[in-house]
């Protein structure tokens, strides 16, 4: 089999309803004026010029997914005895994530080192992304707001992707990144691609060099995010306009916390896990009502040292956030989480 | 009206109050940002043009102290809501009004030029020109206008301490909810089927309602209190609905239309509609319209044995 993979436009359908028939396949379609991943069926159309205005993680960390089932059972004999019933679901497809951009499978790496790299793995996070395989489609063009060269990352980057595509003029270029990659490969249709790999590369450079540059370095910044922490005035400055939505939260691919929400109805019920977002004032709402985040400006430092400052301190330097621009993009008030770092440095 | 009129009005206000909010260059040449002014040297970043969207009331009842604010005369309609419901200090807002006849949607804009970055913006009579890698397109203004503005009745801000530039008219058509009465003409079950589509989308950011500037709870919202638990977490069309049917019933004789729900939403549901569908209902029964007098009491603040305008069944 050879290395690389080339695959004419025409034939991407065909290699999608294959794809389909042994995994359940998420690809970007157009919905209105939105780019949305859905599940792909025959006859769909894609859209692949442009990334999605939701990331794809929720097909591996779901808006809102049951952990467990509850049901509590009387015991005929003696009422006054229940038994609790806990039925958990760790019975996952295998998915393949078709059309996802550099940045969105990043996201996943930001993940894996807290939800998979651990003492106690997620079982859910980790059962979704060892079954789920990634292709991603490096980008032709900046997106507006985006800047990932400036978060080491680029419009290539191939980290958190199983196999890559580009697209060049007759048709996409694949590389496989990992042996769930290859297998993808193996699917008829695909041309020997080696000659199509210095178009390629190419194509990524003259990209990289379009991509926004809001600041020349990271060095230092960690540690200067930290020494503004009590800097009130510097955040409530930044944050004055901030509205305090989930926005940028929920559309963003390496924002992860959730909440735990238990919902019973009568002897039954579940446990819920969502999406959650450090922008809502009871993200650290306590049980004693006190609120160590009661002003935005202290939930809005807490998103940008999560991605700058506390999360590479944990991670060996791993800047949280890959650039993709959508925290800026489709944020109400036009919040810049580039420039807010970039005064931050300047501070 | 220049943008240097307005920066002269800031600099007049600036003195007495904290801050006065604004607009500058947001992150490409497409977008405005709101721009907290607080000294004057701040003063020469502050921009004036259709893309100064947001409306800058919304920030009002958070703030402490004494503030200037920037408000356009469909905007404007929330300071006198506000003065309805108490909830600002009029003498502490010191309201700069601007006569505005159109806005842009970015949205339109966006799907316009094919949703490229945005290289340069310009603006020549009634045309909007952007510039892009694909090259530059010039797009009439009013084809790229938000809703609000095919209808606008207030193009001088119903309250202001200081205009900048002169009072104008606008010769737009009053809003007569024909789209409204269209839809409604279509039988229940495509209209639940369209709605399930739209709120399917929805990822519960809340934008619609932290922006909203009658949306004052909140952080104390019930779309997310735990007790009483009102709307579950579950990702679900039915959970979705219905926090934004809490959302507009919640605003039914208060919503100004500023149609601000709807410009924010990431995922691009026609929230608006809901509320207009609302206000529709409140002209209809109460012969009432939002935002236009401080003197008036919201229809559903008060009580009145017989109601002018709506028929009871016969005793």
């Amino acid at each position: 089999m050879a290395e690389t993979g080339f695959l004419p436009k025409e034939k991407l359908p065909a290699l999608l309803d294959a794809l389909s028939k042994k995994f359940q396949v998420f690809a970007p379609v157009l919905e209105g004026d939105v780019v949305l991943f859905k599940r792909f069926a025959s006859g769909v159309e894609l859209c692949l010029t442009r990334p999605a205005n939701l990331p794809p993680k929720g097909i591996i960390f779901p808006q809102s997914e049951t952990l467990f089932n509850v049901n509590f059972k009387k015991d005929p004999e003696d009422l006054k005895k229940t038994s609790v019933e806990l039925k958990e679901n760790l019975d996952f497809a295998p998915t393949i994530i078709f059309g996802s951009r550099p940045c969105d499978a990043q996201g996943f790496r930001i993940y894996d080192r807290v939800y998979l790299e651990t003492d106690i793995a997620d079982p859910y996070y980790k059962g979704r992304r060892e079954k789920t395989t990634i292709v991603t489609l490096t980008c032709n063009t900046p997106s507006p707001g985006c800047f990932c060269t400036s978060v080491g990352r680029g419009p290539a980057e191939s980290d958190g992707s199983d196999l890559m595509m580009t697209e060049l003029d007759k048709g996409y270029f694949f590389e496989p990144i990992t042996e769930k990659g290859k297998e993808i490969l193996k699917e008829g249709g695909f041309e020997d691609g080696s000659a199509y790999k210095e178009q390629a590369q190419k194509a990524h450079e003259k990209v990289s060099a379009l991509v926004k540059k809001p600041f020349a370095t990271l060095e230092g910044t960690p540690e200067k995010l930290l020494s503004l922490f009590d800097n009130n005035q510097f955040w409530e400055g930044e944050t004055a306009k901030c509205i305090s939505c989930g926005a940028c939260t929920y559309l963003c691919p390496t924002c992860y916390c959730f909440n735990i929400t238990d919902e019973q109805v009568g002897n039954t019920g579940e446990r819920i896990r969502s999406w959650d977002a450090c922008m809502f004032s009871h993200f650290t709402l306590e049980a004693s009502s006190h609120n160590p985040r009661q002003n935005k400006h202290q939930r809005l430092k807490n998103r940008v040292g999560h991605k700058f400052s506390y999360y590479p301190k944990k991670y060996k330097g791993v800047i949280a956030c890959c650039g993709c621009g959508r925290c800026i993009r489709y944020c109400p008030v036009s919040v810049d989480i580039s420039e807010i770092v970039a005064h931050a440095q300047g501070a | 009206m220049t943008v240097e009129k307005l920066k002269e009005a800031v600099r007049k206000i600036l003195p007495e109050v904290d801050v006065v909010i604004g607009y500058r260059q947001g992150f490409d040449p497409l977008h405005a940002t709101p721009f907290f002014m607080t000294k004057p040297e701040q003063v020469d970043q502050l921009i004036w043009n259709p893309l100064c969207v947001q409306n800058l009331c919304s920030y009002l009842p958070f703030l402490k102290g004494k503030v200037g604010v920037i408000v356009k005369g469909c905007d404007s309609r929330a300071i006198v809501q506000y003065m309805q419901e108490k909830l600002i200090a009029r003498e502490n807002v010191k309201v700069i009004g601007v006569p505005c006849l159109r806005v842009i949607s970015v949205k339109k804009v966006m799907a316009a030029i094919n949703q490229q970055s945005v290289q340069e913006v310009t603006f020549e009579g009634e045309n909007i020109l952007v510039k892009t890698p694909e090259g530059q397109k010039t797009i009439p203004l009013a084809d790229v206008a938000p809703r609000k503005c095919a209808t606008c009745q207030l193009a001088t801000p119903l309250q202001y301490d200081l205009l900048a530039g002169d009072a104008i008219q606008s010769n737009r058509p009053q809003d007569t909810f024909e789209e409204t009465k269209e839809f409604e003409k279509l039988p229940l079950k495509e209209r639940r089927a369209y709605w399930e589509k739209e709120f399917d989308r929805c990822i519960r950011c809340y934008a619609c309602r932290n922006v909203c500037p009658m949306c004052i709870c909140q952080d104390k919202c019930i779309a997310e209190s735990r007790d009483p638990h009102w709307t579950s977490q579950r990702a679900n069309v039915t959970e979705k609905s219905m926090f934004h049917m809490i959302h507009g019933l919640h605003l039914a004789g208060r919503c100004i239309s500023c149609e601000e729900c709807e410009r924010v939403c990431p995922m691009d549901i026609p929230v608006a509609k809901i509320k207009k569908k609302i206000s529709m209902d409140l002209k209809e029964l109460f012969n009432y319209e939002a935002g236009m007098n401080p003197d008036d009491t919201p229809p559903l603040y008060t009580f009145k044995i017989e109601e002018a305008t709506i028929k009871e069944h016969e005793l």
